[in-house]
C-alpha cells in the first residue's frame, strides 16, 4: 500500500477558549482529490490553514510526506517547529485563497514568476516559459503584462491557480475559491480546477459548497460538523446515500431542487 | 532614519522595539524648538560635548525629529498592507525577509509616498526655526531687510512666502506624482 502524503493524527485547534477542531484524523493519498464540505464555521478553512502552516494546531500531529510539520527535534529533544523547519516542508504545498491575494504591484506574469525565481532559485527563462504556459492553460495567455486590478474576479482566481501551480506542489489546497465570485464567473474557475484534477497527479483538498462539482471530481468527501469529521467516504456515499441527519439537512440547503 | 526606526518598531525583538518606541515618543512628543535648544545649549553644557557647528545641529535635530514622525508613517504603512498578502507569500514558501522585500515593502512604500511628501514640505518649513540657534535662513534675512526698511515689511514677507513656496514646489509636485503611483498596486485592509 502507498504511504499517505498527508496525515492528521488527533489534531485539535482552539482559538482562545473556543474549541474549533476536536480531534481530526485524516489520510490523504498522493494524487487523491478530497472535497471538504460542512456548515460555515465548522472549521474547514482552519484545517487547510494548518496544513499551509498559517495556523498552528493546539495539539496533535500533521505529517506531510513522512515529516512532522509542526514539530521538530534538536539533539533528540522535541521542539516546536521553527520557520526553517516549516520552510523545508511548506514547498510541497500550495494554496488558492478565497480572496485571491494576488500581488497587486506586480504584473500577472511576475505574480507567477516571483516565487520560483526567488524561493526555488530556478532559472529565469525556464520559469518564464513555464509561467507563460501555465497562464495559457488557465486561459490568460493574452494578459501577461496586465496588473491584477485590470482583471475580473474569475480571471484573478485563475491567475492565483497558475501562480500556485508553477511551484509544482505535491498538494494543492483550495479554500472556497469560487465563493467570492459573481455567479456567472464561477464556471470558468471550476473548469480550470476540473482540468487540473483530471490531468495533474497532485493531491488536492477542496473546501467547497459546489456539491455537484465535488461529486464529479472528488475521490473522497469529508463532512465536517461541530469540529469533527462526521462522515467520510466516496462522493456518492456521502452526498447521495448518507443517513446522517445533519448532513441531510446541510445538503438540503445547498441543493437547488 | 525613518526606515530603520519604522522597521525596528516591527521587529520580533522586544528590546529593539522598546528602544525605538522610546525614541519615537520622545521626539514626537516634544517640539522641534525644544529639541534644537537642547542640542545647542543643554547637551554641550551638561556633558561637555560639542556637537559641531550650529549648521550640523540644525541638521541633526531636524533629522531626528522628522525621522521620528516618518518612522510612524513607515510602520503604519507596513501594517496596513493586507494580511492576505503575507499569507499568499508564505504559501509560496517565501522566507520572512523575502516576504518583506518582495511583497510587503513595495506596497507599503506606495502608501508612504504621499505622506512622505507632506512631511518633507513641513520639514522645509520647519527649517525656519533654526534661526533661533543662530543659523541664517530665508526668514532671518527677510527679518533683517525688514528692520532696515520698515515701510517695505509686507512686501518683504510676501517675498519670503513666495520663496518658500518656490522651494516647496518641486516637493509638492513629487508628492502628487507619488500619490498617482500609489493609487495603483496596493492591497490594504
Ligand atoms: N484567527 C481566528 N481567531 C479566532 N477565531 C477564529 C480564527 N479563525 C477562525 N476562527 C473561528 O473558528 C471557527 C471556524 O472557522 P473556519 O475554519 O473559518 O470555518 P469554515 O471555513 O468552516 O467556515 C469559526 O467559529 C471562526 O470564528
Ligand atoms: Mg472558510
Amino acid at each position: 500500500m502507498k504511504e499517505p502524503i498527508v496525515q492528521f493524527n488527533d489534531v485539535h485547534k482552539s482559538f482562545g477558549d473556543v474549541k474549533v477542531l476536536k480531534g481530526i484524523d485524516l489520510d490523504i493519498n498522493p494524487a487523491e482529490k478530497v472535497a471538504v464540505i460542512g456548515p460555515s464555521g465548522s472549521g474547514k478553512t482552519t484545517i487547510i490553514r494548518m496544513l499551509m502552516t498559517l495556523e498552528e494546531p493546539t495539539s496533535g500531529d500533521i505529517i506531510v510526506d513522512g515529516k512532522n510539520l509542526w514539530k521538530m527535534e534538536k539533539n533528540g529533544k522535541p521542539l516546536r517547529a521553527n520557520e526553517k523547519h516549516l520552510r523545508s516542508i511548506r514547498g510541497d504545498i500550495g494554496m488558492v485563497f478565497q480572496h485571491f491575494n494576488l500581488f497587486p504591484h506586480m504584473t500577472i506574469l511576475d505574480n507567477c514568476m516571483v516565487a520560483p525565481i526567488h524561493v526555488k532559485k530556478e532559472d529565469k527563462l525556464e520559469v518564464k516559459e513555464r509561467a507563460v504556459q501555465m497562464l495559457d492553460r488557465v486561459g490568460l495567455g493574452d494578459k501577461l503584462e496586465n496588473y491584477p486590478s485590470q482583471l475580473s474576479g474569475g480571471q484573478k482566481q485563475r491567475v492565483a491557480m497558475a501562480r500556485a501551480l508553477v511551484m509544482r506542489p505535491k498538494i494543492m489546497l483550495f479554500d472556497e475559491v469560487t465563493s467570492a465570485l459573481d455567479p456567472e464567473l464561477v464556471g470558468e474557475v471550476l473548469e480550470v480546477i476540473r482540468d487540473i484534477a483530471k490531468n495533474d497527479d497532485m493531491a488536492m483538498v477542496l473546501v467547497t459548497h459546489e456539491m455537484d462539482f465535488a461529486l464529479d471530481i472528488a475521490d473522497k468527501v469529508l463532512f465536517l460538523d461541530e469540529g469533527v469529521i462526521a462522515e467520510q467516504g466516496t462522493a456518492s456515499q456521502v452526498i447521495e446515500h448518507s443517513a446522517n441527519e445533519r448532513l441531510q439537512t446541510f445538503l438540503h440547503r445547498f441543493r437547488k431542487v | 532614519m525613518a526606515f530603520i526606526a519604522g522597521l525596528s518598531r516591527l521587529s520580533p525583538n522586544v528590546i529593539v522595539r522598546k528602544i525605538t518606541g522610546a525614541y519615537v515618543e520622545v521626539f514626537r512628543g516634544t517640539s522641534l524648538i525644544v529639541q534644537l535648544f537642547w542640542l545647542y545649549y543643554a547637551i554641550p553644557m551638561l556633558f561637555g560635548i560639542n556637537l559641531g557647528s550650529n549648521w550640523w545641529i540644525g541638521v541633526i535635530a531636524i533629522g531626528l525629529n522628522y525621522g521620528a514622525y516618518l518612522s510612524e508613517v513607515v510602520r503604519g504603512s507596513i501594517q496596513s498592507v493586507a494580511k492576505g498578502q503575507t499569507e499568499a507569500a508564505t504559501a509560496l514558501n517565501m522566507s520572512r525577509f523575502q516576504r518583506m522585500r518582495l511583497v510587503i515593502f513595495p506596497q507599503a512604500v506606495r502608501m508612504m509616498l504621499p505622506e512622505f511628501g507632506n512631511y518633507t514640505i513641513q520639514m522645509l518649513k520647519g527649517t525656519s526655526l533654526v534661526s533661533l540657534i543662530g543659523l541664517t535662513d530665508v526668514l532671518y534675512y527677510g527679518d533683517i531687510m525688514r528692520s532696515t526698511n520698515l515701510a517695505q515689511a509686507p512686501l518683504i514677507y510676501l517675498l519670503v512666502l513666495i520663496l518658500y513656496f518656490i522651494l516647496a514646489l518641486p516637493l509638492i509636485w513629487l508628492t502628487r506624482k507619488g500619490e498617482s503611483i500609489s493609487k495603483k498596486g496596493v492591497a490594504s485592509e
